[in-house]
Protein backbone atom coordinates (compact mmCIF):
# COMPACT_ATOMS: atom_id res chain seq x y z
CA UNK A 1 0.00 0.00 0.00
CA UNK A 2 1.01 3.62 -0.27
CA UNK A 3 -0.13 7.07 0.78
CA UNK A 4 -1.07 9.00 -2.35
CA UNK A 5 -2.08 12.23 -0.69
CA UNK A 6 -1.44 13.81 2.69
CA UNK A 7 -3.14 16.96 3.92
CA UNK A 8 -2.86 18.40 7.39
CA UNK A 9 -4.40 21.45 9.05
CA UNK A 10 -3.24 22.85 12.38
CA UNK A 11 -1.19 19.74 13.01
CA UNK A 12 1.96 20.50 15.06
CA UNK A 13 3.80 23.40 13.38
CA UNK A 14 1.71 23.16 10.18
CA UNK A 15 -1.15 25.54 9.57
CA UNK A 16 -1.63 23.73 6.33
CA UNK A 17 0.36 21.22 4.28
CA UNK A 18 -0.54 19.34 1.15
CA UNK A 19 1.67 16.61 -0.37
CA UNK A 20 0.96 14.41 -3.35
CA UNK A 21 3.05 11.28 -2.92
CA UNK A 22 4.00 8.29 -5.04
CA UNK A 23 5.04 4.71 -4.47
CA UNK A 24 8.78 4.18 -4.06
CA UNK A 25 11.15 6.47 -2.23
CA UNK A 26 10.26 9.94 -0.99
CA UNK A 27 12.77 12.03 0.92
CA UNK A 28 11.81 15.08 2.98
CA UNK A 29 14.82 17.34 3.43
CA UNK A 30 15.11 20.48 5.53
CA UNK A 31 16.97 22.06 8.38
CA UNK A 32 16.30 21.17 11.99
CA UNK A 33 12.94 22.18 13.34
CA UNK A 34 11.29 22.86 9.96
CA UNK A 35 8.51 20.31 10.46
CA UNK A 36 9.68 17.17 8.60
CA UNK A 37 9.02 14.78 11.45
CA UNK A 38 5.69 16.49 12.06
CA UNK A 39 4.55 15.39 8.61
CA UNK A 40 5.50 11.72 8.97
CA UNK A 41 4.12 11.78 12.50
CA UNK A 42 0.73 12.68 10.98
CA UNK A 43 0.94 9.62 8.74
CA UNK A 44 1.88 7.44 11.69
CA UNK A 45 -1.11 8.82 13.58
CA UNK A 46 -3.53 7.69 10.89
CA UNK A 47 -2.05 4.19 11.10
CA UNK A 48 -1.91 3.83 14.89
CA UNK A 49 -4.05 6.67 16.34
CA UNK A 50 -0.99 7.59 18.36
CA UNK A 51 2.25 9.48 17.99
CA UNK A 52 5.72 7.97 18.16
CA UNK A 53 6.84 10.97 20.17
CA UNK A 54 4.12 11.82 22.70
CA UNK A 55 1.56 9.88 24.70
CA UNK A 56 -1.26 12.45 24.50
CA UNK A 57 -2.92 14.34 21.66
CA UNK A 58 -2.53 17.89 22.98
CA UNK A 59 1.00 18.53 21.57
CA UNK A 60 -0.20 17.43 18.12
CA UNK A 61 -2.53 20.39 17.77
CA UNK A 62 -0.97 23.63 16.58
CA UNK A 63 -0.43 26.10 19.39
CA UNK A 64 -3.58 28.12 20.02
CA UNK A 65 -5.85 26.01 17.77
CA UNK A 66 -8.81 23.95 18.98
CA UNK A 67 -8.23 20.94 16.75
CA UNK A 68 -6.02 19.37 14.10
CA UNK A 69 -7.14 17.61 10.95
CA UNK A 70 -5.20 14.91 9.08
CA UNK A 71 -6.39 13.58 5.73
CA UNK A 72 -4.75 10.73 3.85
CA UNK A 73 -5.66 8.98 0.63
CA UNK A 74 -4.37 5.42 0.92
CA UNK A 75 -4.04 3.13 -2.08
CA UNK A 76 -4.09 -0.58 -1.32
CA UNK A 77 -3.99 -3.04 -4.22
CA UNK A 78 -5.47 -0.50 -6.57
CA UNK A 79 -8.28 0.59 -4.24
CA UNK A 80 -8.17 4.07 -2.77
CA UNK A 81 -9.61 5.00 0.62
CA UNK A 82 -9.76 8.48 2.08
CA UNK A 83 -9.22 8.58 5.84
CA UNK A 84 -9.88 11.79 7.75
CA UNK A 85 -9.17 12.35 11.42
CA UNK A 86 -10.12 15.31 13.53
CA UNK A 87 -8.01 15.49 16.67
CA UNK A 88 -9.59 17.51 19.48
CA UNK A 89 -7.73 17.15 22.79
CA UNK A 90 -10.03 16.63 25.75
CA UNK A 91 -12.93 15.54 23.53
CA UNK A 92 -13.63 12.42 21.48
CA UNK A 93 -11.74 12.47 18.20
CA UNK A 94 -13.74 11.99 15.03
CA UNK A 95 -12.98 9.93 11.96
CA UNK A 96 -14.38 9.52 8.46
CA UNK A 97 -13.68 6.99 5.74
CA UNK A 98 -14.52 8.09 2.21
CA UNK A 99 -16.34 11.06 3.74
CA UNK A 100 -18.67 8.83 5.77
CA UNK A 101 -18.36 9.12 9.56
CA UNK A 102 -17.39 5.94 11.40
CA UNK A 103 -18.71 5.20 14.92
CA UNK A 104 -15.30 5.28 16.56
CA UNK A 105 -11.88 6.50 15.43
CA UNK A 106 -10.45 3.03 15.96
CA UNK A 107 -12.59 1.83 13.06
CA UNK A 108 -9.98 3.37 10.74
CA UNK A 109 -7.24 1.08 12.04
CA UNK A 110 -6.11 -1.30 9.35
CA UNK A 111 -6.73 1.06 6.44
CA UNK A 112 -3.16 2.34 6.59
CA UNK A 113 -0.37 0.20 7.96
CA UNK A 114 3.00 1.73 8.68
CA UNK A 115 6.25 0.69 10.25
CA UNK A 116 7.99 3.76 11.59
CA UNK A 117 11.59 3.84 12.73
CA UNK A 118 12.81 6.93 14.57
CA UNK A 119 15.54 8.04 16.98
CA UNK A 120 13.03 7.61 19.83
CA UNK A 121 13.16 3.85 19.19
CA UNK A 122 16.36 3.53 21.16
CA UNK A 123 13.95 3.43 24.11
CA UNK A 124 12.68 0.08 22.83
CA UNK A 125 15.98 -1.37 23.99
CA UNK A 126 16.97 0.93 26.82
CA UNK A 127 13.62 2.12 28.14
CA UNK A 128 10.92 0.74 30.43
CA UNK A 129 8.91 -2.42 29.71
CA UNK A 130 6.02 -0.15 28.74
CA UNK A 131 7.89 0.84 25.57
CA UNK A 132 8.19 -2.78 24.48
CA UNK A 133 4.56 -3.57 25.35
CA UNK A 134 3.50 -0.61 23.23
CA UNK A 135 5.65 -1.92 20.38
CA UNK A 136 4.03 -5.36 20.59
CA UNK A 137 0.50 -3.99 20.82
CA UNK A 138 1.10 -1.70 17.88
CA UNK A 139 2.20 -4.61 15.68
CA UNK A 140 -0.61 -6.76 17.04
CA UNK A 141 -3.20 -4.12 16.14
CA UNK A 142 -1.58 -3.65 12.74
CA UNK A 143 -2.03 -7.37 12.07
CA UNK A 144 -5.52 -7.62 13.57
CA UNK A 145 -7.26 -4.29 14.30
CA UNK A 146 -9.74 -5.92 16.70
CA UNK A 147 -6.95 -5.94 19.30
CA UNK A 148 -7.43 -2.19 19.68
CA UNK A 149 -10.77 -3.08 21.28
CA UNK A 150 -9.32 -5.92 23.33
CA UNK A 151 -6.71 -3.58 24.73
CA UNK A 152 -9.08 -0.77 25.56
CA UNK A 153 -11.49 -3.21 27.28
CA UNK A 154 -8.59 -4.62 29.27
CA UNK A 155 -7.37 -1.19 30.29
CA UNK A 156 -10.83 -0.14 31.43
CA UNK A 157 -11.22 -3.25 33.61
CA UNK A 158 -7.75 -2.63 34.99
CA UNK A 159 -8.66 0.93 35.98
CA UNK A 160 -11.89 -0.14 37.65
CA UNK A 161 -10.21 -2.97 39.51
CA UNK A 162 -7.41 -0.63 40.60
CA UNK A 163 -9.95 1.81 42.02
CA UNK A 164 -11.62 -1.02 43.95
CA UNK A 165 -8.29 -2.27 45.35
CA UNK A 166 -7.35 1.24 46.43
CA UNK A 167 -10.61 1.95 48.22
CA UNK A 168 -10.56 -1.49 49.85
CA UNK A 169 -7.01 -0.86 51.03
CA UNK A 170 -7.96 2.55 52.41
CA UNK A 171 -10.97 1.06 54.23
CA UNK A 172 -8.82 -1.62 55.81
CA UNK A 173 -6.21 0.82 57.00
CA UNK A 174 -8.99 2.97 58.44
CA UNK A 175 -10.28 -0.04 60.40
CA UNK A 176 -13.50 -0.20 58.35
CA UNK A 177 -14.64 -3.42 56.65
CA UNK A 178 -13.60 -3.46 52.98
CA UNK A 179 -16.33 -4.18 50.45
CA UNK A 180 -14.75 -6.93 48.38
CA UNK A 181 -17.97 -8.55 47.23
CA UNK A 182 -17.32 -7.45 43.66
CA UNK A 183 -13.57 -8.16 43.48
CA UNK A 184 -14.19 -11.69 42.19
CA UNK A 185 -16.25 -10.22 39.37
CA UNK A 186 -13.47 -7.84 38.36
CA UNK A 187 -10.92 -10.66 38.65
CA UNK A 188 -12.98 -12.71 36.22
CA UNK A 189 -13.17 -9.89 33.69
CA UNK A 190 -9.50 -9.02 34.11
CA UNK A 191 -8.55 -12.63 33.45
CA UNK A 192 -10.88 -12.94 30.44
CA UNK A 193 -9.71 -9.77 28.66
CA UNK A 194 -6.14 -10.25 29.87
CA UNK A 195 -6.00 -13.77 28.48
CA UNK A 196 -7.13 -12.55 25.09
CA UNK A 197 -4.45 -9.86 24.98
CA UNK A 198 -1.83 -12.23 26.35
CA UNK A 199 -2.68 -14.92 23.81
CA UNK A 200 -2.40 -12.36 21.01
CA UNK A 201 0.98 -11.14 22.20
CA UNK A 202 2.40 -14.64 22.75
CA UNK A 203 1.44 -15.79 19.26
CA UNK A 204 2.77 -12.54 17.85
CA UNK A 205 6.15 -13.00 19.52
CA UNK A 206 6.35 -16.58 18.28
CA UNK A 207 5.82 -15.30 14.72
CA UNK A 208 7.95 -12.20 15.09
CA UNK A 209 11.05 -13.66 16.78
CA UNK A 210 12.59 -15.29 13.67
CA UNK A 211 12.15 -12.07 11.65
CA UNK A 212 13.83 -10.02 14.38
CA UNK A 213 16.74 -12.47 14.66
CA UNK A 214 17.21 -12.45 10.88
CA UNK A 215 17.01 -8.66 10.66
CA UNK A 216 19.58 -8.29 13.41
CA UNK A 217 21.95 -10.74 11.76
CA UNK A 218 21.75 -8.69 8.56
CA UNK A 219 22.23 -5.35 10.24
CA UNK A 220 25.03 -6.47 12.57
CA UNK A 221 26.51 -9.73 11.26
CA UNK A 222 29.59 -9.41 13.47
CA UNK A 223 27.55 -9.31 16.66
CA UNK A 224 26.14 -12.17 18.76
CA UNK A 225 22.66 -13.41 17.80
CA UNK A 226 19.65 -11.43 18.97
CA UNK A 227 16.84 -13.19 20.79
CA UNK A 228 13.48 -12.01 22.06
CA UNK A 229 11.37 -13.75 24.68
CA UNK A 230 7.99 -12.77 26.07
CA UNK A 231 8.00 -12.72 29.86
CA UNK A 232 4.56 -12.70 31.46
CA UNK A 233 3.50 -12.26 35.08
CA UNK A 234 2.44 -15.92 34.98
CA UNK A 235 6.05 -16.89 35.55
CA UNK A 236 6.32 -20.64 36.02
CA UNK A 237 2.65 -21.22 35.22
CA UNK A 238 2.99 -19.80 31.70
CA UNK A 239 2.30 -22.78 29.42
CA UNK A 240 5.48 -24.37 28.09
CA UNK A 241 6.65 -23.48 24.59
CA UNK A 242 3.92 -20.90 23.96
CA UNK A 243 5.30 -17.65 22.54
CA UNK A 244 8.34 -19.44 21.12
CA UNK A 245 8.82 -20.06 17.38
CA UNK A 246 7.55 -23.52 16.44
CA UNK A 247 5.83 -23.96 19.81
CA UNK A 248 2.10 -24.54 20.36
CA UNK A 249 -0.30 -21.63 19.78
CA UNK A 250 -1.64 -19.90 22.87
CA UNK A 251 -4.88 -21.28 24.32
CA UNK A 252 -7.01 -18.41 25.62
CA UNK A 253 -8.90 -20.55 28.14
CA UNK A 254 -5.77 -22.08 29.61
CA UNK A 255 -4.29 -18.60 30.02
CA UNK A 256 -7.50 -17.32 31.61
CA UNK A 257 -7.40 -20.09 34.21
CA UNK A 258 -3.71 -19.45 34.86
CA UNK A 259 -4.34 -15.72 35.32
CA UNK A 260 -7.21 -16.41 37.72
CA UNK A 261 -5.07 -18.78 39.78
CA UNK A 262 -2.28 -16.23 39.90
CA UNK A 263 -4.70 -13.44 40.90
CA UNK A 264 -5.88 -15.61 43.75
CA UNK A 265 -2.34 -16.21 44.91
CA UNK A 266 -1.29 -12.56 44.98
CA UNK A 267 -4.53 -11.11 46.34
CA UNK A 268 -3.13 -10.29 49.80
CA UNK A 269 -0.24 -8.32 48.26
CA UNK A 270 -2.60 -6.57 45.88
CA UNK A 271 -4.82 -5.44 48.73
CA UNK A 272 -1.76 -4.36 50.66
CA UNK A 273 -0.41 -2.26 47.79
CA UNK A 274 -3.62 -1.28 46.04
CA UNK A 275 -2.38 -2.18 42.56
CA UNK A 276 -3.03 -4.99 40.09
CA UNK A 277 0.10 -7.14 40.09
CA UNK A 278 -0.92 -9.79 37.55
CA UNK A 279 -1.72 -9.42 33.87
CA UNK A 280 -0.31 -8.31 30.53
CA UNK A 281 0.05 -4.70 31.75
CA UNK A 282 3.10 -5.84 33.72
CA UNK A 283 4.71 -8.08 31.12
CA UNK A 284 7.90 -7.45 29.17
CA UNK A 285 9.67 -8.52 26.04
CA UNK A 286 13.14 -9.67 27.06
CA UNK A 287 15.82 -8.74 24.55
CA UNK A 288 19.13 -10.60 24.62
CA UNK A 289 22.35 -10.65 22.64
CA UNK A 290 23.91 -14.05 23.03
CA UNK A 291 23.65 -14.86 26.71
CA UNK A 292 23.43 -11.27 27.94
CA UNK A 293 20.39 -9.03 28.23
CA UNK A 294 20.51 -6.10 25.82
CA UNK A 295 19.38 -3.60 28.43
CA UNK A 296 22.34 -2.56 30.52
CA UNK A 297 24.86 -4.61 28.49
CA UNK A 298 24.56 -3.82 24.78
CA UNK A 299 26.84 -1.14 23.35
CA UNK A 300 25.39 2.00 21.83
CA UNK A 301 25.72 0.62 18.29
CA UNK A 302 24.30 -2.77 19.30
CA UNK A 303 21.32 -1.10 20.97
CA UNK A 304 20.64 0.88 17.80
CA UNK A 305 20.91 -2.24 15.69
CA UNK A 306 18.51 -4.07 17.99
CA UNK A 307 15.96 -1.27 17.84
CA UNK A 308 16.24 -1.28 14.05
CA UNK A 309 15.90 -5.08 13.97
CA UNK A 310 12.66 -4.88 15.99
CA UNK A 311 11.16 -2.48 13.44
CA UNK A 312 12.46 -4.34 10.42
CA UNK A 313 11.27 -7.63 11.92
CA UNK A 314 7.77 -6.14 12.28
CA UNK A 315 7.97 -4.89 8.72
CA UNK A 316 8.93 -8.32 7.37
CA UNK A 317 6.21 -10.04 9.43
CA UNK A 318 3.49 -7.74 8.07
CA UNK A 319 4.81 -8.40 4.58
CA UNK A 320 4.78 -12.13 5.20
CA UNK A 321 1.13 -11.72 6.28
CA UNK A 322 0.41 -10.32 2.84
CA UNK A 323 0.23 -6.55 3.37
CA UNK A 324 2.92 -4.14 2.22
CA UNK A 325 3.16 -1.57 5.00
CA UNK A 326 4.46 1.92 4.34
CA UNK A 327 7.98 2.21 5.75
CA UNK A 328 8.77 5.49 7.50
CA UNK A 329 12.36 6.30 8.40
CA UNK A 330 12.52 9.45 10.49
CA UNK A 331 15.96 10.93 10.78
CA UNK A 332 17.70 7.60 11.26
CA UNK A 333 20.46 7.49 8.67
CA UNK A 334 22.50 10.10 10.53
CA UNK A 335 22.57 7.73 13.53
CA UNK A 336 23.85 4.68 11.68
CA UNK A 337 27.33 3.71 10.49
CA UNK A 338 28.00 2.88 6.86
CA UNK A 339 27.27 -0.80 6.92
CA UNK A 340 24.00 -0.36 8.82
CA UNK A 341 22.99 2.42 6.45
CA UNK A 342 23.61 0.13 3.53
CA UNK A 343 21.60 -2.69 5.12
CA UNK A 344 18.68 -0.42 5.86
CA UNK A 345 18.86 1.02 2.34
CA UNK A 346 18.66 -2.51 0.94
CA UNK A 347 15.41 -3.25 2.77
CA UNK A 348 13.98 0.22 2.12
CA UNK A 349 14.63 0.15 -1.61
CA UNK A 350 12.40 -2.93 -1.86
CA UNK A 351 9.47 -1.31 -0.02
CA UNK A 352 6.34 -0.36 -1.90
CA UNK A 353 6.62 3.08 -0.34
CA UNK A 354 9.24 4.51 1.97
CA UNK A 355 9.13 8.00 3.46
CA UNK A 356 12.44 9.34 4.71
CA UNK A 357 13.24 12.51 6.62
CA UNK A 358 16.76 13.92 6.85
CA UNK A 359 18.30 17.26 7.77
CA UNK A 360 21.22 16.64 5.43
CA UNK A 361 20.47 15.07 2.06
CA UNK A 362 23.92 13.47 1.92
CA UNK A 363 23.04 11.25 4.90
CA UNK A 364 20.56 9.35 2.75
CA UNK A 365 22.27 6.53 0.80
CA UNK A 366 22.40 7.05 -2.94
CA UNK A 367 20.34 4.01 -3.86
CA UNK A 368 17.43 5.70 -2.12
CA UNK A 369 17.16 8.60 -4.48
CA UNK A 370 13.57 9.26 -5.45
CA UNK A 371 11.04 12.03 -5.12
CA UNK A 372 12.38 14.84 -3.00
CA UNK A 373 10.57 17.54 -1.03
CA UNK A 374 12.17 20.54 0.58
CA UNK A 375 10.69 21.59 3.89
CA UNK A 376 11.37 25.16 4.90
CA UNK A 377 9.63 28.07 6.60
CA UNK A 378 6.24 26.43 6.92
CA UNK A 379 6.18 25.28 3.31
CA UNK A 380 6.87 22.01 1.62
CA UNK A 381 7.91 22.06 -2.02
CA UNK A 382 8.69 19.26 -4.44
CA UNK A 383 12.14 19.68 -6.06
CA UNK B 1 -17.07 35.79 27.32
CA UNK B 2 -20.36 37.61 27.73
CA UNK B 3 -21.21 39.68 30.76
CA UNK B 4 -23.27 38.73 33.76
CA UNK B 5 -26.43 36.57 33.57
CA UNK B 6 -26.02 35.54 29.92
CA UNK B 7 -22.62 34.02 30.57
CA UNK B 8 -23.95 32.35 33.74
CA UNK B 9 -26.69 30.76 31.66
CA UNK B 10 -24.22 29.65 28.97
CA UNK B 11 -21.99 28.11 31.64
CA UNK B 12 -24.90 26.20 33.23
CA UNK B 13 -26.18 24.93 29.88
CA UNK B 14 -22.66 23.91 28.88
CA UNK B 15 -22.49 21.55 31.87
CA UNK B 16 -25.39 19.49 30.53
CA UNK B 17 -24.47 16.22 28.78
CA UNK B 18 -24.18 16.52 25.02
CA UNK B 19 -24.22 20.33 25.02
CA UNK B 20 -21.00 21.88 23.76
CA UNK B 21 -20.01 25.54 24.15
CA UNK B 22 -21.48 26.46 20.75
CA UNK B 23 -24.87 24.88 21.43
CA UNK B 24 -24.93 26.38 24.92
CA UNK B 25 -24.51 29.79 23.38
CA UNK B 26 -27.21 29.13 20.78
CA UNK B 27 -29.71 27.93 23.39
CA UNK B 28 -28.93 30.86 25.67
CA UNK B 29 -29.64 33.43 22.97
CA UNK B 30 -32.73 31.56 21.89
CA UNK B 31 -34.05 31.77 25.45
CA UNK B 32 -33.14 35.44 25.64
CA UNK B 33 -35.36 36.12 22.64
CA UNK B 34 -38.17 33.76 23.66
CA UNK B 35 -41.70 34.63 24.78
CA UNK B 36 -41.84 35.10 28.59
CA UNK B 37 -44.74 32.61 28.73
CA UNK B 38 -42.56 29.89 27.18
CA UNK B 39 -39.78 30.65 29.63
CA UNK B 40 -42.31 30.32 32.43
CA UNK B 41 -43.27 26.85 31.24
CA UNK B 42 -39.63 25.77 31.06
CA UNK B 43 -39.03 27.17 34.52
CA UNK B 44 -42.02 25.20 35.85
CA UNK B 45 -40.83 21.99 34.25
CA UNK B 46 -37.34 22.41 35.69
CA UNK B 47 -38.75 23.09 39.12
CA UNK B 48 -41.03 20.05 39.04
CA UNK B 49 -38.39 17.62 37.87
CA UNK B 50 -36.66 17.90 41.23
CA UNK B 51 -39.65 18.53 43.50
CA UNK B 52 -42.35 16.49 41.86
CA UNK B 53 -40.64 13.39 40.54
CA UNK B 54 -40.97 10.17 42.48
CA UNK B 55 -39.40 6.81 41.92
CA UNK B 56 -41.58 3.74 41.66
CA UNK B 57 -41.58 1.74 44.91
CA UNK B 58 -41.42 -1.51 43.00
CA UNK B 59 -39.10 -1.01 40.04
CA UNK B 60 -37.27 2.26 40.72
CA UNK B 61 -38.32 3.87 37.45
CA UNK B 62 -39.30 7.54 37.40
CA UNK B 63 -42.99 7.80 38.04
CA UNK B 64 -45.80 10.22 38.71
CA UNK B 65 -47.16 8.12 41.58
CA UNK B 66 -45.72 5.75 44.17
CA UNK B 67 -46.15 2.82 41.77
CA UNK B 68 -45.41 3.42 38.11
CA UNK B 69 -47.72 2.84 35.15
CA UNK B 70 -45.96 -0.36 34.04
CA UNK B 71 -45.95 -1.94 37.51
CA UNK B 72 -49.70 -1.18 37.79
CA UNK B 73 -50.57 -2.57 34.36
CA UNK B 74 -52.24 -6.01 34.78
CA UNK B 75 -51.49 -6.86 31.15
CA UNK B 76 -47.74 -6.80 31.83
CA UNK B 77 -46.37 -10.20 32.79
CA UNK B 78 -45.01 -9.96 36.36
CA UNK B 79 -43.04 -13.21 36.04
CA UNK B 80 -40.47 -11.73 33.64
CA UNK B 81 -38.34 -8.82 34.83
CA UNK B 82 -35.91 -6.86 32.68
CA UNK B 83 -33.08 -5.30 34.70
CA UNK B 84 -31.67 -2.04 33.32
CA UNK B 85 -29.28 0.63 34.54
CA UNK B 86 -31.29 3.81 34.03
CA UNK B 87 -34.88 4.97 33.43
CA UNK B 88 -33.87 5.96 29.89
CA UNK B 89 -33.06 2.30 29.21
CA UNK B 90 -36.68 1.41 30.07
CA UNK B 91 -37.74 3.76 27.29
CA UNK B 92 -35.28 2.17 24.88
CA UNK B 93 -36.62 -1.32 25.55
CA UNK B 94 -40.23 -0.09 25.41
CA UNK B 95 -39.61 1.38 21.96
CA UNK B 96 -38.87 -2.10 20.60
CA UNK B 97 -42.44 -3.24 21.53
CA UNK B 98 -40.91 -6.71 22.01
CA UNK B 99 -41.12 -6.85 25.75
CA UNK B 100 -44.32 -7.54 27.71
CA UNK B 101 -42.84 -8.07 31.17
CA UNK B 102 -41.81 -5.62 33.86
CA UNK B 103 -38.65 -3.73 34.80
CA UNK B 104 -36.16 -3.19 37.54
CA UNK B 105 -34.05 -0.05 37.39
CA UNK B 106 -30.70 -0.33 39.17
CA UNK B 107 -29.84 3.35 39.11
CA UNK B 108 -26.43 2.78 37.50
CA UNK B 109 -23.75 0.13 37.15
CA UNK B 110 -20.81 -1.08 39.22
CA UNK B 111 -18.23 1.64 38.81
CA UNK B 112 -15.48 1.67 41.46
CA UNK B 113 -13.84 4.71 39.80
CA UNK B 114 -16.94 6.72 40.70
CA UNK B 115 -17.36 5.00 44.04
CA UNK B 116 -20.39 2.96 42.96
CA UNK B 117 -20.58 -0.48 44.56
CA UNK B 118 -23.54 -2.88 45.00
CA UNK B 119 -24.89 -0.87 47.94
CA UNK B 120 -25.31 2.21 45.76
CA UNK B 121 -27.47 0.25 43.30
CA UNK B 122 -30.98 -1.10 43.80
CA UNK B 123 -29.74 -4.69 43.99
CA UNK B 124 -31.02 -5.42 47.49
CA UNK B 125 -34.47 -4.25 46.36
CA UNK B 126 -34.31 -6.68 43.46
CA UNK B 127 -33.54 -9.58 45.78
CA UNK B 128 -36.41 -8.55 48.06
CA UNK B 129 -38.67 -8.40 45.03
CA UNK B 130 -37.57 -11.92 44.08
CA UNK B 131 -38.91 -13.33 47.31
CA UNK B 132 -42.32 -11.62 47.18
CA UNK B 133 -45.11 -12.59 44.82
CA UNK B 134 -46.77 -10.08 42.55
CA UNK B 135 -50.41 -10.68 41.58
CA UNK B 136 -49.95 -14.21 42.91
CA UNK B 137 -47.00 -14.88 40.60
CA UNK B 138 -43.31 -15.56 41.20
CA UNK B 139 -40.57 -14.07 39.08
CA UNK B 140 -39.39 -16.90 36.81
CA UNK B 141 -37.08 -15.04 34.44
CA UNK B 142 -34.66 -12.16 34.86
CA UNK B 143 -33.36 -10.53 31.71
CA UNK B 144 -30.18 -8.58 32.38
CA UNK B 145 -30.08 -5.61 30.02
CA UNK B 146 -27.21 -3.58 31.41
CA UNK B 147 -25.11 -1.59 28.93
CA UNK B 148 -22.71 -3.56 26.72
CA UNK B 149 -19.62 -1.90 28.20
CA UNK B 150 -17.10 -2.72 30.94
CA UNK B 151 -19.25 -1.51 33.83
CA UNK B 152 -22.46 -3.02 32.46
CA UNK B 153 -20.81 -6.40 31.89
CA UNK B 154 -19.35 -6.44 35.41
CA UNK B 155 -22.78 -5.61 36.82
CA UNK B 156 -24.31 -8.44 34.79
CA UNK B 157 -21.76 -10.94 36.09
CA UNK B 158 -22.37 -9.77 39.65
CA UNK B 159 -26.14 -10.12 39.29
CA UNK B 160 -25.79 -13.62 37.87
CA UNK B 161 -23.78 -14.60 40.94
CA UNK B 162 -26.39 -13.14 43.28
CA UNK B 163 -29.28 -14.79 41.45
CA UNK B 164 -27.92 -18.24 40.79
CA UNK B 165 -29.25 -19.76 44.01
CA UNK B 166 -32.91 -18.98 43.29
CA UNK B 167 -34.48 -22.32 42.35
CA UNK B 168 -36.23 -22.44 38.99
CA UNK B 169 -35.15 -18.94 38.00
CA UNK B 170 -33.94 -18.40 34.43
CA UNK B 171 -31.35 -15.64 34.12
CA UNK B 172 -30.69 -14.37 30.61
CA UNK B 173 -28.54 -11.68 29.08
CA UNK B 174 -29.35 -9.65 25.99
CA UNK B 175 -27.90 -11.42 22.97
CA UNK B 176 -24.77 -9.93 21.50
CA UNK B 177 -25.07 -7.89 18.37
CA UNK B 178 -25.33 -4.74 20.41
CA UNK B 179 -22.34 -2.59 19.64
CA UNK B 180 -19.76 -3.32 22.33
CA UNK B 181 -18.61 -0.38 24.41
CA UNK B 182 -21.94 1.23 23.78
CA UNK B 183 -24.92 2.51 25.59
CA UNK B 184 -28.26 0.73 25.53
CA UNK B 185 -30.23 3.88 24.78
CA UNK B 186 -28.30 4.44 21.55
CA UNK B 187 -28.98 0.98 20.11
CA UNK B 188 -31.55 1.23 17.36
CA UNK B 189 -34.90 -0.42 17.90
CA UNK B 190 -34.33 -3.26 15.48
CA UNK B 191 -30.96 -4.27 16.96
CA UNK B 192 -32.25 -4.01 20.50
CA UNK B 193 -35.40 -5.94 19.59
CA UNK B 194 -33.31 -8.71 18.09
CA UNK B 195 -31.00 -8.77 21.10
CA UNK B 196 -34.06 -9.13 23.28
CA UNK B 197 -35.63 -12.01 21.38
CA UNK B 198 -32.28 -13.78 20.99
CA UNK B 199 -31.27 -13.47 24.65
CA UNK B 200 -29.07 -16.24 26.00
CA UNK B 201 -29.10 -17.86 29.39
CA UNK B 202 -26.17 -17.35 31.72
N1 LIG C 1 1.76 21.88 18.69
C1 LIG C 1 2.67 22.65 18.06
N2 LIG C 1 2.35 23.89 17.67
C2 LIG C 1 3.24 24.67 17.04
N3 LIG C 1 4.49 24.28 16.74
C3 LIG C 1 4.88 23.05 17.10
C4 LIG C 1 3.99 22.17 17.77
N4 LIG C 1 4.62 21.01 18.01
C5 LIG C 1 5.86 21.16 17.51
N5 LIG C 1 6.03 22.38 16.96
C6 LIG C 1 7.23 22.90 16.33
O1 LIG C 1 7.62 22.05 15.29
C7 LIG C 1 9.03 22.09 15.18
C8 LIG C 1 9.62 20.69 15.12
O2 LIG C 1 9.22 20.10 13.97
P1 LIG C 1 9.84 18.70 13.58
O3 LIG C 1 10.08 17.88 14.77
O4 LIG C 1 8.99 18.15 12.51
O5 LIG C 1 11.23 19.17 13.01
P2 LIG C 1 12.16 18.41 11.98
O6 LIG C 1 12.06 19.12 10.70
O7 LIG C 1 11.88 16.98 11.99
O8 LIG C 1 13.57 18.74 12.64
P3 LIG C 1 14.84 17.79 12.94
O9 LIG C 1 15.63 17.81 11.70
O10 LIG C 1 15.52 18.52 14.03
O11 LIG C 1 14.34 16.45 13.32
C9 LIG C 1 9.57 22.76 16.40
O12 LIG C 1 10.09 24.02 16.04
C10 LIG C 1 8.39 22.91 17.31
O13 LIG C 1 8.43 24.08 18.03
MG1 LIG D 1 12.83 15.31 12.82
ZN1 LIG E 1 -42.51 0.43 38.55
Amino acid sequence: MYVRHLQVSDFRSWEHADLVLEPGVTVLVGQNGQGKTNLVEAIGYVATLGSHRVATDAPLVRQGCPRAVVRTAVVNEGRELLVELEITPGRANRARINRGPVPRPRDVLGVLRTVLFAPEDLALVRGDPGERRRFLDEVLTSRAPRYAGVRSDYERVLKQRGALLKSAGAARRGGRPADLSTLDVWDGHLAAHGAELLAGRLDLVADLAPHIAAAYAEVAPESRPARVLYRSTLGGSQPEGVGVPGGPRADREVLEDALLAELNRVRPQELERGVSLVGPHRDDLDLALGELPAKGYASHGESWSFALALRLGAYELLRADGTEPVLVLDDVFAELDRRRRAQLAKVASGAEQVLITAAVAEDVPEELSGARFEVHGGEVRRV
Amino acid sequence: MYEGPVQDLIDELGRLPGVGPKSAQRIAFHLLAADPADIGKLQDALQKVKDGVVFCDVCGNVSAETTCRICRDPRRDPSVVCVVEEPKDVLAVERTREFKGRYHVLGGALDPLSGVGPDQLRIRQLLTRMSTRTDGQDITEIIIATDPNTEGEATATYLVRMLRDFPGLAVTRLASGLPMGGDLEFADELTLGRALSGRRSM
